[in-house]
């Protein structure tokens, strides 16, 4: 028995006798349920599996500490309409919320935090990390933690850039095939049937080995992969609205199309669609992640999260868990925005289940 | 009976006509190509005769509707020409990596299909919990990773901390059955881990939703058991649900696939589609997106047809 292992077990019994002091369930189940399955890994996996447990419940204290404050930043700072929603915000929303904000800045001022270029040789391949550099140098001698900030800006704005395209065109020709109806509609829903029926990322590796990948080629067969989904989700929204009797008002006022679409549609179904492109982003930030990790995304030297993953892939076998940072930074970010969805959807549907 | 067999033929056909429609946008794509196929193959250095004579050699003087036709019925059995780069047969070099391909599919299908029912009824049946919750945000996880992440992920701590598989699946002939279970372990623990997760979040909707009807309401008012109101009142209706979630996560994972073979060197169909689009090599990049789309419809189809089979309701269409 070492020190460790005694205020281990001492704080996690002294913290469940307190929450069954105070009737809380909850806290007290969890927190006794840790302390016997903590005697069943202190005897299989001894004081370093503890440990690990002690660093994971740290962690975890220490995101929903941030995600609380963040909240509370946010309600202070944020007019009265916006504040009184983020209050009812759940944890798991609020750190969504504080890992995006962090990404944006990350994104956004790149240059000033980065302290080398993001294809600057500066040391020999694969340096281990020192004072210079906090996350040692990638295959060529580039700094790693340059090059995950700068792909902060270019991975990520390349799947909002292309997520926006898919999106515009989407929810346009959902409106519009709302709104007229007829063959449109029918032709449209038809088109959307057909490019659904092919596999994502098969259809982009068939436009990419035509078109060469380029950056624009990526986002013009993002755009056109994602735009039915979204065209789907528009046009029932949307067809929800269209029978509604102030839209049958706006039309005998004499109204046009592009009226009714933007002050009639479009602000009596913002919930569902936002909640929309969230989804959305994640969908095409994962497969612009797969496909720069195949070598068809963001040309080198351009840093890259996909591709920075595969270059120093070698790494990995050699014990350094080092080149699966960008890969895990492109999964935080996608749970984030999960999180913020989740709760919008709850929102917007005001459902209990 | 025959109301069925009508309806099953009637989605038959329509999953034909797709089919035709993508096999079209597949061969008519490359059409489109700048300059044309020669050219693209050749490059910018090539001269008019080289550029003439491979055109010669691939057909590209004939008009393009017959060379569809004719890339058509030879794909209809299995011929889908000649490769631009080696010259070798491209059913030849696809075929044994399909079967690889439907291989590491179906074993990590085998393991995840009962283990996401299993546990996708369990999170619904115990919805709102901790365990409920905890679940949540695992599966939550796991959707959002990469596949290519997983994967590292699993060969860090399974093959190069403990050596417990191997991180490369390289494939021989003369493997034993075991043999070969041992060296996919890895790729098709990275499939089920992607797969249950989707399956378990859909399962559990379509699980919660069906428990929300008035008639499990009824019978729980009646007074009947608790098994009996899961195994008597909701699972015939739940079959069409996990049938759906079943074939639509099954379509999900042949893409799924592709990032996986990469990751692990496996010798598949998605491995080859990859290096064919580096390399511009055409004929496979058709052969094999083809492949996909096939597999992809079919899979969405069985959906189809469980869902009519296993829902008399969907039999009557208004």
């Amino acid at each position: 028995m070492n020190v460790f292992a005694v205020t281990y077990f001492a704080f996690l019994i002294i913290a469940s006798s307190f929450a069954a002091f105070q009737q809380r369930r909850g806290p007290f189940m969890i927190l006794f349920s840790l302390t016997l399955a903590s005697f069943v890994l202190a005897i299989v996996g001894g004081t370093s599996a503890l440990r690990s447990v002690a660093v994971g419940a740290g962690l975890l204290a220490f995101a929903a500490s941030i995600a609380y404050c963040f909240r509370e930043f946010l309600v202070i700072i944020m007019p009265t309409g916006i504040a009184r929603e983020l209050r009812t915000a759940p944890l798991t929303a609020a750190f969504g919320l504080f890992v995006i904000f962090t990404y944006a800045i990350a994104g956004i001022f790149a240059p000033w935090i980065a302290p080398y270029g993001e294809s600057e040789i500066i040391s020999s391949a694969f340096a281990p990390a020192d004072e210079n550099m906090l996350l040692g140098a990638d295959q060529l001698g580039r700094d790693m933690f340059s090059r995950i900030v700068y792909g902060a800006r270019n991975s990520v704005g390349l799947a909002l850039v292309a997520t926006v395209s898919a999106f515009f065109m989407g929810a346009l020709g959902g409106l519009l095939a709302a709104t007229k109806g007829g063959w449109f509609d029918q032709f449209l829903g038809r088109a959307a049937d057909v490019i659904m029926s092919i596999p994502s990322l098969i259809f982009a590796l068939l436009m990419l080995s035509i078109f060469g990948p380029r950056i624009i080629v990526i986002i013009i067969a993002v755009a056109i992969i994602y735009a039915p989904r979204v065209f789907r989700l528009t046009r029932a929204v949307a067809g929800n609205v269209v029978v509604m009797d102030y839209i049958e008002a706006a039309k005998l006022r004499g109204e046009r199309t592009w009226y009714l679409i933007r002050k009639e549609i479009l602000p009596n179904s913002t919930a569902p669609l936002v909640a929309e492109f969230g989804l959305e982003f994640c969908f095409v930030f994962l497969l612009v992640a797969g496909l720069s990790f195949l070598g068809l995304g963001i040309q080198p030297p351009t840093a890259d999260w996909g591709s920075m993953v595969r270059e120093n892939a070698t790494l990995i076998s050699f014990g350094d868990l080092t080149p699966l940072i960008p890969a895990a930074a492109i999964a935080l970010l996608t749970v984030a925005v999960n999180f913020v969805v989740d709760w919008m959807l709850f929102r917007s549907s005001g459902l209990k289940e | 009976m025959r109301d069925i067999l009508g309806l099953v033929l009637k989605r038959l056909g329509l999953g034909l006509v797709t089919l035709l429609v993508i096999s079209v946008i597949i061969f008519f794509m490359v059409e489109l190509l700048p300059g044309d196929l020669a050219q693209a193959v050749l490059g910018q250095g090539a001269t008019q005769e080289t550029v003439e004579a491979l055109r010669q050699e691939l057909g590209l003087d004939r008009p393009a509707v017959v060379r569809y036709l004719d890339w058509l019925s030879g794909a209809v059995v299995g011929d889908f020409g000649t490769s631009l780069i080696s010259g070798d047969s491209v059913g030849d070099a696809i075929s044994d990596r399909f079967l690889n391909t439907l291989f590491l599919a179906a074993y990590a299908a085998v393991i995840a299909v009962p283990l996401a029912i299993c546990l996708g009824v369990l999170v619904a049946l115990l919805r709102n919990s901790l365990f409920d919750r905890i679940a949540n945000v695992l599966t939550l996880t796991s959707i959002s990773s990469p596949e290519f992440f997983l994967g590292y992920i699993l060969i860090f701590y399974l093959a190069v901390k403990t050596g417990l598989f191997p991180a490369i699946s390289s494939l021989s002939g003369d493997m034993t059955f075991g043999e070969l279970l041992e060296r996919t372990f890895l790729p098709a623990l990275t499939l089920v881990l992607v797969v249950t997760a989707h399956m378990m979040r859909m399962t559990r909707a379509a699980i919660i939703n069906l428990l929300a009807s008035p008639y499990i309401e009824m019978a729980r008012l009646k007074g009947a058991p608790p098994w009996k109101v899961i195994a008597r009142h909701a699972l015939p209706n739940a079959w069409a649900p996990i049938i759906n979630v079943v074939a639509l996560n099954l379509a999900y994972l042949i893409t799924g696939v592709v990032l996986v073979e990469v990751v692990f060197v496996y010798p598949g169909i998605g491995q080859l589609l990859v290096d064919a689009v580096a390399k511009r090599d055409f004929p496979i990049v058709q052969a094999c997106c083809l492949i996909f789309a096939a597999t992809f419809i079919l899979l969405n189809l069985a959906a189809d047809v469980g869902a009519i089979l296993t829902n008399p309701r969907l039999r009557h269409p208004k």
